[in-house]
């Protein structure tokens, strides 16, 4: 196993995001279907749909969702967000029936992630959602560790692509746990190794180097 | 929408996931500090005119403009530190001296940052056992054994051990060296440890 040295922020903790954390940025880009309810002067170069110099009251839009959590307030005076596609009723029922069939890349790949930050957001629906969101998880979760522990030395890309972003983790996580004990096993832990990051920089030089 | 040029910095750092260092992105990193002073300007001019003509309906823009101006300041502030976590992690993986096309790839800041680091590790590995010193960016896998058979990968010139003999590192060149003296070479990929 090589030694790890560069240790990226790492995401947060259900609701929580952390500031400094690259995957929980890219996470509150994704965009939500919002609704105004109040006006915004000038700002009307947002919004492509219309003309107007101000959005006004009432417009349908998308936000990512730090703009939304950032203008969030409990009384609804400002916006009001709609549950997106993936977290309503429809969807939650085909989860519940069996989450392992279900394409988690292709419903946004941040799916875990996106819904933990919807329950900002006082819909009604919310312990549907966080319930939905973890009996997904529980139900995909024994393959996922299954297939990351006996995958050795293959093309893992089937097993992977219908994996969200949180789920792909955990499966690069059981798969260096995996080689580790392999390499182990046949004696190759105590030899001593170039560093992977070094190796990368190089092949990454004679990239560059071609015309 | 704001603040896309600042999620463009995120996704080059999220594209090398493995921990290499892009170029620094200073035009990148100019155009988000650029939109940040218009969106404050805006602030304040919209600020000053709500205060003056009661313009208490200005206020969503502006809160929604401060918005941008703190996802500015995020993207920004994750972009310079996950790239110091690049660099602190050469230091460990290189060594104290960077090749020069790493080194291209840094600031003038992140230069002197390096160096600074440097100097710290090294204080804190003197201070250790006792004020004689360990350096603990050896050994980072437990050794078996303290001489170990190495493979030369490419020519690295002259090479002294500690009893003054000069070993001549040739490319496909075999020696017995002493592991201590040779863990950083094979790190750096110019040797190959040779298991029996």
């Amino acid at each position: 196993m090589d030694t790890q040295s560069y240790l990226s922020v790492q995401p947060g903790v259900g609701m929580e995001e952390n500031f400094l954390s690259l995957d929980d940025i890219l996470l509150s880009h994704e965009k939500l279907p919002i609704r105004t309810e109040c006006t915004f002067p000038r700002l009307g170069f947002l919004e492509k749909s219309s003309d107007s110099q101000d959005i006004t009251e009432g417009t349908k839009m998308e936000l990512p969702v730090w703009l939304s959590k950032g203008l969030y307030e409990k009384k609804r005076r400002v916006l009001s967000v709609e549950t997106p596609k993936v977290y309503r009723e429809g969807w939650r029922t085909v989860f519940n029936a069996d989450p392992n069939v279900v394409n988690l890349h292709k419903m946004g790949p941040y799916y875990y992630g996106l819904g933990s930050q919807m329950l900002h957001f006082d819909s009604p629906e919310n312990p549907e959602i966080a319930q939905t969101l973890l009996q997904t998880f529980i139900g995909r979760f024994r393959r996922i560790m299954d297939s990351s522990q006996n995958a050795y030395n293959e093309d893992t890309s089937v097993l992977v692509e219908h994996l969200d972003c949180l789920e792909k983790t955990l499966f690069r996580s059981g798969q260096s746990g995996l080689n580790g004990f392999q390499s182990w096993e046949k004696g190759q832990a105590s030899q001593l190794t170039a560093s992977s990051l070094v190796l990368n920089y190089r092949k990454r030089k004679m990239t560059d180097a071609q015309p | 929408m704001f603040c896309e040029k600042a999620i463009e910095l995120i996704r080059e750092l999220q594209r090398m996931s493995d921990g290499q260092l892009p170029a620094f992105n200073e035009d990148g990193l100019r155009q988000v500090l650029q939109e940040m002073e218009a969106l404050y300007e805006q602030n304040q001019t919209d600020v000053n005119e709500a205060k003056a003509d009661g313009r208490a309906d200005l206020i969503p823009s502006i809160k929604l403009r401060h918005c941008c101006l703190l996802r500015n300041q995020r993207c920004v502030t994750a972009y310079l530190y996950d790239r110091l976590l690049r660099i602190r992690a050469l230091r460990w993986e290189y060594g104290s001296v960077l090749p020069p096309n790493v080194r291209f790839h840094m600031c003038a800041e992140e230069v002197q940052w390096f160096s600074q680091y440097k100097k710290s590790l090294a204080s804190f590995m003197r201070s250790l056992g006792g004020g004689e010193g360990l350096d603990i960016t050896q050994d980072m896998k437990p050794p078996k054994s303290l001489y170990i058979e190495v493979r030369c990968l490419k020519d690295h010139g002259e090479f002294e051990i500690d009893d003054g003999t000069v070993i001549l590192l040739k490319k496909n060149s075999q020696h017995f060296l002493p592991r201590w003296k040779c863990e950083q070479l094979i790190r750096q990929g110019v040797l190959e440890h040779v298991m029996s």
